[in-house]
């Protein structure tokens, strides 16, 4: 039997066109959009004015709190506007614009390809250092990696997971990583060890996969106390609670934290950002995006600059295909459909997904017939088909008891549902009232 | 750009099952048990089965035009499963305008006044057989002999059924081995060679339609596995402990409605429950009730009264018995 978490869970189409492609480092663009909130929390503070020179890595703009990030220029040029700007979550919010004159980086920074593998640092000041560096996590929830490193008094970490589950169809950028960089991983993965001063690591990797499971196998021989474990293909298996199910058995409580069960969880993606940030000090200022779809010519993954609009990747992909409908930052079941490909990609974008007219439109709604899919594949245990008339009916407080902030919105229910139900469009917007009115009680008087 | 492009919440991509591919599904699993009923019952079953379906679908698309005013929804063919499955449940000799009256009410009372599809309560083809089985006591209970009726309709012969036999028998204080002589052997009985509703004698077509079903993931195993066990269960241990005055379990879950019920009847996606867990009481109350009907009531057969019953008590498991979450709640200080 294979590992996989216990509750719900789909396998759509896995779709991974690009699984065979190379990382290709993306033509830097003439301009770049950085947007001042690619993290949760508070948006960052320039540093920078109108008119100022910057060099690549140049801190731009500094975290504005406890959960905020640092960020830095992704090129070299002139800062020529810091002003509102539709970004991929599409709203309006302060960018820092860049006129590119070329490509000269900080001189801090190591560019020497070299694998440096021992650490110099003390677990404090790899923290300090990840914060400075603007390390978000990349898996997609872009939450500043210090924070999740600064384990609170009282409890203490006994495993670390790595998740280079990737479940979300068609993206590949994890994959590529973890085939290309596997030794980088295996250092960040060290470093956060360190941080973190925990034995136990495990990888975790879904079983279609197994060049990057048995890579990355060899390489984790070197390194003891790191295991790297396959794991049955299914949606949403990235989700942390679910990964962490699936590989040390611990249940997240509901409302809880991964630290909560003495596991704290990293992608495979934020290994190598640490790896390149402490051992390279190497600020975060490039990702790998996956390019996609079906109809595009050349699906592949590239190493791009944040702040590079999506519009370039499509084009280096091949152009925009005659039948696109769609265009989504991330996978399709989680990702972001955007207006414009005018947007820039940011520290969480996975991949860029081009969906054909035919896949755009959803299905005629139909009355729900009772058939209880909703249920079987939710990977929390809620009732979609519950919920969502609970938030119709604006009933926050029923909403609440059934338990609607534990969704993590990984659209299982809506992907199954006969009936093409808006399961969770309604639960989302049941999600956010409520989380209002929790807010608000926890206010003091 | 030139080009308009579609902005949506996630998910983006959506699985391929659809009401209107459910329904299509339910219809290909009653096939076999359709054919079984040409074979045995031959014109009268395929008269009774065309007016019922005729009758529901037409009904469904009437009161959706002139009553509700609504667009008509008889596409997603879930007024034909309906059609098919009251059918099922009626002798092969059945008069055309009792037919029609028992479809009209089946989808007229069971079904469009609370709403139309996803909003009853009560299975609607059962709602529609018991009324006609209180309306009709006798041409309902008047039941067509294999093979011998298949070139006949209205002047079918008829006779009772094994279950009505048993009871029957019992009545009269004769004892299960002298019984026994009069009702087919369990080979005859499983591949459906006796008296009974069109399409719920021959248990071996209604199984292929269950594995369909489940191939299918229309529904899962749990209702019917557990509602024949619970019939199993039941007459097994009342045969246990005296054999002379109670049918063996086999018997039991080869006649009458056991097979249709448990794995088309019940298993309705609408009338059931929503978890898992829901769905094994509520199966385990259906074989039970039903049981309970066949030895102790008066009628020789209780599935669609036990199906009706547990029907009533879904809504209220639904609201007790939740799944199970994921994540014990944790106490913030």
């Amino acid at each position: 039997m294979s590992t996989t978490f216990a509750k719900g869970g789909i396998h759509p189409p896995e779709n991974k066109l690009s699984a065979q492609s190379k990382i290709r480092d993306l033509q830097i663009p003439a301009s770049v959009i950085i947007p001042l909130s690619q993290h949760l929390g508070a948006p960052a503070k320039p540093v920078v004015n109108k008119g100022d020179a910057v060099k690549a890595g140049q801190l731009i703009a500094k975290g504005d709190g406890f959960v905020s990030s640092n960020i830095h220029a992704s090129v070299a040029g002139k800062v020529s506007k810091i002003e509102e700007t539709v970004d991929i979550s599409g709203y309006k919010r302060p960018a820092i614009f860049i006129e590119t004159s070329g490509d000269e980086w900080i001189e801090t920074i190591n560019r020497d390809p070299a694998l440096i593998t021992s650490i110099s640092l003390t677990g404090q000041e790899i923290i300090g250092k990840i914060g400075e560096m603007g390390i978000v996590g990349l898996g997609g929830a872009t939450f500043p990696t210090q924070v999740k490193l600064s384990v609170p008094r009282g409890k203490k970490a006994e495993y670390l997971i790595i998740n280079g589950v990737e479940c979300e169809p068609y993206l590949t950028s994890d994959h590529a990583l973890m085939l290309e960089k596997g030794e980088e991983i295996m250092v960040g993965i060290q470093i956060l060890k360190k941080a973190l001063n925990v034995e136990k690591v495990i990888v975790g990797i879904e079983n279609n996969k197994t060049d990057a499971i048995s890579h990355l196998r060899i390489l984790a021989q070197k390194y003891p106390g790191t295991a790297v474990t396959g794991l049955k293909v299914k949606y949403p298996q990235g989700g942390e609670k679910q990964l962490i199910q699936a590989l040390v058995n611990r249940e997240v409580p509901s409302g809880g934290l991964p630290v909560d069960v003495s596991v704290v969880a990293f992608n495979v993606g934020t290994a190598f950002a640490v790896y390149e940030a402490i051992q390279k000090n190497n600020p975060l200022f490039e990702r790998i995006v996956t390019v996609t779809g079906k109809s595009l010519k050349q699906p592949a993954n590239f190493r791009v600059r944040i702040g590079t609009q999506v519009s370039a990747l499509i084009e280096a992909a091949g152009g925009l295909p005659e039948d696109t409908g769609k265009i989504i930052a991330g996978g399709p079941m989680m990702g972001k459909a955007i207006a414009s490909p005018e947007v820039p990609v940011m520290k969480g974008s996975s991949g860029i997904l081009l969906l054909p007219e035919t896949e755009s439109k959803r299905g005629e709604i139909e009355p729900c017939i009772r058939c209880s899919k909703c249920i079987s594949v939710c990977p929390m245990g809620l009732e979609p088909y519950l919920l969502m008339p609970l938030s119709q009916k604006a009933l926050f407080d029923r909403l609440e008891e059934e338990k609607v902030m534990d969704c993590m919105e990984c659209g299982s229910c809506s992907y199954t549902c006969p009936a093409s139900r808006p399961l969770l469009d309604y639960i989302r917007l049941g999600k956010a009232q409520v989380g209002k009115i929790i807010r608000s009680r926890k206010k003091p008087a | 750009m030139s080009q308009l492009i579609t902005v949506s919440p996630s998910p983006h991509v959506f699985g391929q099952q659809s009401v209107k591919s459910i329904m299509t599904g339910v219809i290909v699993a009653l096939v076999p048990a359709f054919i079984m009923s040409l074979f045995l019952f031959g014109i009268g079953a395929l008269v009774v089965t065309s007016i019922a379906i005729v009758s529901c679908v037409l009904t469904e698309y009437l009161i959706q035009r002139f009553i509700l005013k609504t667009a008509n929804r008889i596409s997603d063919g879930s007024a034909i499963v309906t059609g098919l499955l009251l059918a099922f449940n009626l002798p092969s000799n059945l008069p055309w305008w009792m037919i029609i009256t028992g479809s009209v009410f089946a989808i007229g009372i069971g079904k469009m006044v609370f709403g139309g599809l996803g909003n009853n309560p009560f299975n609607p083809a059962l709602v529609g057989r018991v009324f006609m089985l209180i309306s009709f006591p006798v041409q309902m209970t008047s039941w067509p002999l294999p093979i011998a009726s298949r070139m006949h309709y209205l002047d079918a012969a008829t006779g009772a059924t094994p279950l009505g036999i048993v009871k029957e028998g019992l009545r009269n204080g004769e004892v299960m081995s002298a019984i026994a002589q009069q009702v087919p052997d369990h080979m005859r009985l499983f591949l459906g060679y006796m008296n009974g509703s069109l399409g719920e004698v021959s248990a071996v077509a209604l199984l292929l339609g269950f594995v369909w079903l489940l191939y299918k993931r229309i529904i899962t195993w749990h209702i019917p596995v557990v509602m024949i066990a619970t019939v199993f269960g039941f007459t097994g241990v009342l045969w246990l402990i005296d054999p002379l005055h109670n049918a063996s379990p086999v018997f039991h879950i080869l006649t009458g409605g056991v097979m249709i019920g448990a794995i088309f009847m019940a298993t309705d996606l609408v009338t059931s429950p929503m978890t898992k867990t829901g769905m094994v009481i509520y199966a385990l109350g259906i074989g039970i009730i039903t049981v309970v009907i066949r030895v102790y009531g008066s009628y020789p057969e209780g599935v669609s009264f036990a199906i009706l019953i547990m029907n009533a008590t879904v809504p209220l498991i639904n609201k007790y018995i939740k799944p199970g979450r994921f994540g014990k709640e944790v106490k913030h200080g």
